[in-house]
Order: structure tokens, then sequence, then C-alpha cells
């Protein structure tokens, strides 16, 4: 009969507890707002972070409490805009959906190697010796760091060269931060047309190092209708704003880095 | 009043929770990044630790040693430890938004803090006196508070320095740990009361 108190205290503690615990949550009930909770169904739930808020929770919060836009969240989409921007009555507004790409196409074949590179497989550890093991120092260095941090599993990496399929990608960004390189952009996502090079060399040592770098031989610039390519440092750079996607470029370019990604997402 | 100083010392210096007696880990490491997380922590737990002395101390005195059930210390510590949390969120909730924010996430975190469980354990093993562990509690909450913020100066200084890349991130955060908590074995000595 002994054994009969110790499992009366316990369990009526726990009784005792529960039931107080349920009163004092009814008592000192705190009223929130039930639009939170919808919009917070409505987001995409990665919490990824890219709005710069706590995660979906605090974007939910934010959009309510402080008036944010529903667009602050890069991953949902249109859709997603669209939803929020419906249910809370608000214009839709305008939305710039952007997907990542990476600047540079020197995959195994493409590029000159400096050396044999066997150390951990970690861009930023290849690229603190003597900034990787391709003779272009401002390609991709292929070690993938970009895909361990991508949380759409929208990154590839293959023959040394990363690349984003842009089906998955959700312009979140977070490759954006992580590659050493820096090649990695976001771009508007009806803009087709990118140079993929971002090599900054003159075009000599720029054609000796990779196959399909950028010499600066300013074609696409000449040919351009629109005014839409310029001259960064020795690499061509098209402004999204107005390219119009004619494709001229593409085909002018002698390297052939500049390459049409159009995606049909929406 | 001796012997309460002598305890507030002792838990603050000569048996520091966290650096002496190991309890707390978790968040010593986990967010002791930043100062200022530090700080909410830190206070957090004083809060918690405060207040669950108390209670336990009762349930301890009033349920558990009438019935010689000094057994069922474990589960029931924490069990009411658990609930009072929860309760304490709640309320905080309701009444002191100001005080909920700033504790924010911490505060249920705290609930499964074996810095709190242990003080409840040791009062029970040294026989304190209600006033005795709370003011036990207190002190190992400020003790609490100092290692971490201690900690979170040093990580800070850590985040410019220039660590070898094998040990960057947590091997030279939990070598700089080591490092404090040897330190803190100089305190060993000091005999107070």
């Amino acid at each position: 009969m002994s054994i009969l108190i110790p499992v009366a205290v316990v369990s009526g503690l726990g009784l005792v507890f529960g039931l107080g615990l349920s009163y004092a949550s009814k008592v000192f009930e705190v009223k929130t707002d039930e639009r939170i909770g919808a919009i917070r169904e409505m987001l995409p739930g990665a919490n990824c972070g890219a709005c710069g808020y706590s995660g979906c929770d605090g974007l939910a919060e934010a959009i309510i409490n402080e008036g944010v836009h529903p667009s602050r969240c890069p991953v949902g989409g249109i859709a997603v805009v669209n939803a929020i921007a419906d249910y809370l009555g608000v214009d839709e507004g305008s939305i710039d959906v952007n997907v990542a790409r990476v600047l540079c196409q020197g995959n195994c074949d493409n590029v000159v190697f400096k050396y044999n590179y066997s150390g951990i497989e970690d861009c930023h550890a290849a690229n603190a010796l003597a900034g990787g093991m391709d003779a272009c120092s401002y390609g991709c260095v292929g070690l993938g760091s970009c895909k361990k941090v991508c949380q759409f599993d929208a990154i590839i990496v293959e023959n040394g060269l990363a690349r984003i399929v842009p089906e998955k990608c959700t312009g979140c960004g977070n490759c954006v931060a992580e590659c050493p390189k820096s090649i990695i952009k976001l771009v508007p996502v009806l803009s087709g047309f990118t140079v993929k090079c971002n090599n900054h060399d003159k075009g000599v040592i720029a054609r000796k190092n990779c196959k399909v770098g950028c010499i600066a031989c300013q074609r696409c610039v000449k040919v351009c209708p629109s005014d839409a390519i310029t001259m960064d440092n020795n690499v061509a750079v098209i402004d999204p704003e107005k390219c119009t996607n004619c494709g001229q470029c593409a085909e002018v370019c002698p390297q052939k880095c500049i390459t049409n990604t159009i995606v049909k997402r929406f | 009043m001796k012997e309460l100083f002598a305890i507030l010392i002792g838990a603050i210096l000569v048996e520091n929770f966290v650096l002496s007696k190991f309890l707390g880990i978790c968040p010593f490491l986990g967010v002791s990044k930043k100062t200022s997380t530090a700080l909410g922590m830190s206070g957090a737990v004083i809060f918690v630790l405060v207040m669950s002395q108390a209670v336990t101390w009762l349930a301890n005195e009033y349920l558990l040693k009438p019935n010689s059930l000094e057994y069922l210390q474990t589960i029931t510590f924490i069990l009411v430890i658990a609930a009072l949390v929860q309760f304490v969120e709640t309320v905080l909730k309701k009444l002191m938004p100001p005080l909920y924010k700033a504790l924010g996430v911490y505060l249920p975190l705290i609930t499964t803090n074996c810095a709190v469980l242990g003080s409840a354990l040791i009062f029970v093993e040294r026989d304190y006196t209600f006033v005795e562990a709370v003011v036990f509690g207190f002190a190992a909450g400020l003790g609490f508070t100092l290692a971490l913020i201690l900690f979170s100066g040093i990580r800070e200084r850590l985040e410019t320095a220039d660590i070898p890349e094998a040990f960057k991130g947590m091997p030279i955060t939990l070598v700089a740990a080591s490092l404090v908590s040897i330190t803190f074995i100089g305190f060993a000595g000091l005999i107070i009361g």
C-alpha cells in the first residue's frame, strides 16, 4: 500500500499543476491578433531569415504590427505575396523576385589549374591557398560552400562549377553571402541574359586562364540596341533594368560567356 | 547574517556554478556570444533560480519530508520548476510585457537548465533553511551571471583575434572556457566563515 503514496504525490502534483496552468492560461490570456497566425500559415515557413526578421513568425508579426509589406519575403514569390496582400486588402505593390546566378562558367574543362587541391571540401579553405586552384583568381572554386548553405537544394556542383537551378532558387541570398569569390549575384528573375564571368584581368590574361572568360572585347557593348551593357573594369555587365532580352549580345560574344537563362516560373 | 554572506560569496566565487561545478554549461556556451544576450539570459536565470528555490524548498519541506519521500526529489523538483516557469511566463506575458520581452526566449529555455535543478538538490544536501536556500539560489544566479559576462567579453574579443584555422569557432571557445574555469580554481583556497 505504501507505494501508493509516492504515486499519489507525483500524479497529484502533476494534476494540480496541469489544472493550475490551464486555468492560468485562461485568466492571463493575452489576445494576439489572429491575422498573425493566418499570415504565418501563408508564408513559406522555411525560417530562412532572408526578410531580415528572426523567421516567418517574426515577419508575420512585423506585417501586422509594423505595416511591413508582404513582398518583404523574397522566398515565397508572387503567389505568396498576392495571397497575403489579398488577405490584408493592401496593394500588391511591385515585386522584385530575384534569383541567384553564378557569374562563372569555369568548370574543369574550361579553366586552367594552378595546382591540384586535395584539402577539405570547402571553398574558403581552397581560397585561402593562393586564391584557389583555378588560374583565374576571380572564378568559381567549385567545392560547394554555396551548396551547403542553400536550404532549397537549388545549387548543383558539376565538374567543378556551381550551378543554380532557377526553378528551385528562391533568391534568399544565403549563397551570395557565402561565396568567398563573391561571384553569385541576385538578378531579377525576368532578365534572361547575364555575363557569366567576373574576371577583371585584361583580355589576354583572361583568355589564357579560361576558355569562357570575358576578354573585354566590347562587342556586346557595341551591338546592344538599348545601351544596357557597360564595361566594368574589364568585364561586361548587363543592366537588367535596361535589357530587353533581345539576345544580340549572346550571338556576338566570341567567348560565349553571355548566356540566356530565362525561367518560366510564374 | 554571517552565514548568509558566506553562502553568497561561496556560491558566486568559490563554487561558481558554471566554472567550478559545471552546471548550466549549455547556456554558458550557447548565449555567451554577445554581452547583451548574456545579460538577458543571466537576468532570467537569477529570476527563475530565486523563485524555484523558494517553491522547491516548500515542496521538499511540507510534501516530501513528512511522507519520507526524499527519493522523489529529482522528479518532483523538475515538475515544480517546469510548472513554475510556465506559470511565470504566462503571468509575465499578461502583467509585465516589457519584462516578458526582455527575458524573451530565455525564460522557457531555463526550465531544463541543470543549474536550477542542481541548486535545488544542493540545498537539500546541505540542509539549508528557507532563507538560506533563497539566498543560495540568488547567489548561484549571480555566479552564473559573472561567468557569462566574463566569458562573453572574451568571446567578443575572440571574434577579431587571429586564430589558427583549425581552432576557429567551437574549439577555441572550449579552450577559453577551460582556461577561465582554471582561474576560478584559485578561489578554492578562500575559506569563509
